[in-house]
C-alpha cells in the first residue's frame, strides 16, 4: 500500500498532548540515556494514538519530532513500519483477527466470516455505521487458545462463529464480555483441566 | 512425566497470586542477595554448568552467551535486554511467563544483569500483549517498592534498574540486533555481524539479548543447583522447557516437561491427543513456524530436543508444536506461512524482499495446481537462494517451511497440479 494510502486525508490543524500525557511523556523519556530520547518516539506515538481516538495525525508526528530532536520523516519512517500505528481513523471497536495457521488452523475462517456476514467488511475496512474495524493480523502469539481476535487492547480467545458473534453482540451494546477465552479456559491449560501443577491448584 | 516438583513455572496457569507476596511463597526473591554472592563469573560458570540452552529458538548455549561480554566495564556500560517480542506463530510460552510469574523473569533479569555487570535492563515486550505489559509493569512497580530494583537492589549492594518497552507490532524485532535498532527509536531492520551485541549493542555499548524463558529459568537452576536442572532431559539438552501445543489436538494447551520428551507423549498426555487418533496425524510442525514440518512417519518416534530435531532435519526453535491432521489442507497451511514472511520482511535485503513474495505467490499457485511440476523445483531453488544470502535469519524462516513441503509431500503438490490440469482440460473440451 503506498505511503499516501495509509495516511488521512483530512487532518486536525493542530495537536497536543494533554497535562497528564504530558507528563506522561516526560516520564517515558527519563527511562532512555541522556541524548538517547529517540528510543522514546514508540512510546509516544502509542500516547498520542490513545489520547486521538485509535489513530495518530500528522500534526501529532511533528510535535513528537520536536519534542525528541528527530527529523520528521524519521518518525513518519517508525510510524509506517510498525503495524499497530493507525495513521488514519478505525472505528470504536478495532477487530484484529488473527489468521495466521495456527488460528486458521482452529477455524479461524469462521471468526472472520460471522464478522463479515455482520458488517459485510473485509480486512481493512469500517463497518457502515463506522464502530467498527475489521484488520487481519498476524500471530497475536496466544496460539494454544487460538482463534484469536483483539478488540482494542483486549484478547478474546476460542472463538468459533457462534461465540464471535455474542462478542459482537457484547460490543455493539457497549457492553463488552470479559476479555480471555470465551469458553472458561482461564489460561492456557488444557480444556476440561490441567494435567500438571493440579496438586498446587488452590481449592477454590 | 515431569514430577511437578521439578517445574519451575508452577504458577503457569496463573491460578495463584501473580503479585510479590505470592511470588515469594512460590521461591522468587528468596534471599536473591546471596545468589549474587556466588560473583559474577561462578554465576556464568554454574549456568554454563547446568546446560541451558537458549529457549528462544536457537538454542545457542547461555552462560556461553553471557561469558561474550566483557570482563571489565570500560567507559560504555553493559545492559541487559530481554526479548519478549514473542510473535513466532505457534508460540505463547512468554507470554504466560509475563502475565502468571512476572517476578521469576525480574528476578532473572537482576541475577542474569549481575552476572553480565549490567546495571540496567530493557524489557522488549510485543506491542499486542498490552494488557500483559500492564501486567509487567505493575509488577517492576511493586519490586521497586520493595527495595528489590533500584540502588540497592535486594540488599546486594548492585545498583539495577530494569525498564518496561512495547514495541507495535512487527515480527522481525524478535531478532536481537533488530530488536536493538527499534529499541533505540528506528525501524527493526536487522544490523550486520559482526561487531556482535556483546561488542557493540544497545547505543553501541555491551548488550546481551535473551528471551524471557532463559531468564525467568535462571534464579531457580542457582537455588535448585546446575546438578539438578543438568539431571533433567538428555545430555546437551538439559532441564525443563515450556512446550505450546496448538492446532489438531483435541486439548491444546501450554505445559512445562522434561526436554527429549517424546512428540507422541506430549501430544496424547498434555493435549488430549490428536484429533481423530495418533493415526489420523498428518504433520506437525514443532517449534514455531520457522521449523520444517514432519510427516506422521517421523513423527512417531521424534523426542523433543534441539539435537534429535536437528537430526531430522527440522529444529526444537521456540518448542511451539502445530498440530496438523488428515483434514489439513497441508500446502494452504504452509502458503499462510508464506504469507506471513512476505507481511514481515523488512524489505532490507533484496533477497528477502522479493523473494518472500515470490514464494507466497508461487504457493498461492501451488495451492490450486496453477502450476507446471517443474515449477516445484524452480520454487525448491528459490528457496536456497534466499537461505543464508540475507542479514538475518528471516529469509531462512521464510524457506525452510517450503522446504520441509517439497521434501514430504512433493506427490500431494503433484497430484494438485495434475488435477488441475484436467479440469482445465474439461473446460475447454466442453
Amino acid at each position: 500500500m503506498s505511503i499516501d494510502a495509509r495516511i488521512a486525508d483530512d487532518q486536525p490543524d493542530s495537536f497536543a498532548f494533554t497535562r497528564e500525557n504530558e507528563a506522561e511523556a516526560k516520564r517515558i523519556i527519563a527511562k532512555y540515556p541522556k541524548g538517547r530520547q529517540a528510543s522514546a518516539v514508540m512510546p509516544l506515538l502509542d500516547l498520542a494514538q490513545r489520547q486521538h481516538d485509535n489513530w495518530i495525525p500528522m500534526k501529532a508526528i511533528e510535535m513528537i519530532a520536536a519534542k525528541l530532536d528527530m527529523a520528521e520523516i524519521r518518525v513518519l519512517e517508525v510510524a509506517t513500519f510498525y503495524t499497530m500505528f493507525n495513521l488514519k481513523p478505525v472505528g470504536r471497536y478495532f477487530l484484529q483477527a488473527c489468521t495466521t495457521t495456527p488460528c486458521w488452523l482452529r477455524g479461524s475462517d469462521n471468526m472472520m466470516r460471522c464478522i463479515k456476514d455482520r458488517y459485510g467488511i473485509s480486512s481493512g475496512e469500517t463497518s457502515e455505521c463506522g464502530r467498527f474495524t475489521l484488520l487481519e493480523v498476524e500471530c497475536l502469539g496466544a496460539c494454544v487458545n487460538a482463534p484469536i481476535l483483539q478488540v482494542n487492547d483486549d484478547f478474546y480467545e476460542d472463538l468459533d462463529y457462534a461465540s464471535t458473534g455474542a462478542l459482537l453482540d457484547s460490543l455493539e451494546a457497549d457492553s463488552p464480555l470479559p476479555v480471555g477465552s470465551v469458553t472458561g479456559r482461564s489460561g492456557s491449560e488444557a480444556d476440561g483441566g490441567a494435567t500438571t501443577l493440579q496438586d498446587l491448584k488452590p481449592a477454590e | 512425566m515431569l514430577k511437578d516438583e521439578d517445574r519451575i513455572f508452577t504458577n503457569l496457569y496463573g491460578w495463584m497470586d501473580t503479585g510479590l507476596a505470592g511470588a515469594k511463597k512460590r521461591g522468587d526473591w528468596q534471599n536473591t542477595a546471596r545468589l549474587l554472592k556466588l560473583g559474577h563469573d561462578e554465576i556464568v560458570e554454574r549456568i554454563k554448568a547446568s546446560g541451558l540452552r537458549g529457549r528462544g529458538g536457537a538454542g545457542f548455549p547461555t552462560g556461553l552467551k553471557w561469558s561474550f561480554m566483557p570482563k571489565e566495564v570500560g567507559a560504555r556500560p553493559h545492559y541487559l535486554v530481554v526479548n519478549a517480542d514473542e510473535s513466532e506463530p505457534g508460540t505463547c510460552k512468554d507470554r504466560d511467563i509475563i502475565r502468571h510469574e512476572p517476578h521469576k523473569l525480574l528476578e532473572g533479569c537482576l541475577v542474569a544483569g549481575f552476572a553480565m555487570r549490567a546495571h540496567a535492563a530493557y524489557i522488549y515486550i510485543r506491542g499486542e500483549f498490552v494488557n500483559e505489559a500492564r501486567r509487567l509493569q505493575a509488577a517492576i512497580d511493586e519490586a521497586y517498592d520493595a527495595g528489590l530494583l533500584g540502588d540497592n537492589a535486594a540488599k546486594s549492594g548492585w545498583k539495577f534498574d530494569i525498564y518496561l518497552h512495547r514495541g507495535a507490532g512487527a515480527y522481525i524485532c524478535g531478532e536481537e540486533t533488530a530488536l536493538i535498532e527499534s529499541l533505540e527509536g528506528k525501524k527493526g531492520q536487522p544490523r550486520l555481524k559482526p561487531p556482535f551485541p556483546a561488542g557493540a549493542g544497545l547505543y553501541g555499548c555491551p548488550t546481551t539479548v535473551n528471551n524471557v524463558e532463559s531468564i525467568a529459568v535462571t534464579p531457580t537452576i542457582l537455588r535448585r543447583g546446575a546438578d539438578w536442572f543438568a539431571g533433567l532431559g538428555k545430555e546437551n539438552n538439559t532441564g525443563t522447557k515450556l512446550f505450546c501445543i496448538s492446532g489438531h489436538v483435541n486439548r491444546p494447551c501450554n505445559v512445562e516437561e522434561e526436554m527429549g520428551i517424546s512428540l507422541r507423549e506430549l501430544i496424547e498426555k498434555h493435549a488430549g491427543g490428536v484429533r481423530g487418533g495418533w493415526d489420523n496425524l498428518l504433520a506437525v510442525i514443532p517449534g514455531g513456524s520457522s521449523t520444517p514440518l514432519m510427516p506422521q512417519s517421523v513423527c512417531n518416534t521424534m523426542t523433543m530436543d534441539f539435537d534429535a530435531l536437528r537430526e531430522a532435519g527440522t529444529g526444537l526453535g521456540t518448542a511451539g508444536v502445530i498440530v496438523m491432521d488428515k483434514s489439513t489442507d497441508i500446502v494452504r497451511a504452509i502458503a499462510r506461512l508464506s504469507y506471513f514472511y512476505k507481511h514481515e520482511s523488512c524489505g532490507q535485503c533484496t533477497p528477502c524482499r522479493e523473494g518472500t513474495g515470490w514464494m507466497w505467490r508461487m504457493m498461492e499457485r501451488l495451492v490450486r495446481g496453477d502450476a507446471e511440476i517443474h515449477e516445484i523445483e524452480t520454487l525448491e531453488q528459490v528457496t536456497r537462494q534466499v537461505e543464508g544470502h540475507t542479514i538475518c535469519a528471516l529469509g531462512d524462516a521464510a524457506a525452510w517451511p517450503i522446504q520441509g513441503l517439497i521434501k514430504h509431500f512433493r506427490p500431494e503438490i503433484e497430484r494438485r497440479i495434475t488435477a488441475h490440469r484436467t479440469a482445465v482440460a474439461v473446460e475447454a473440451a466442453e
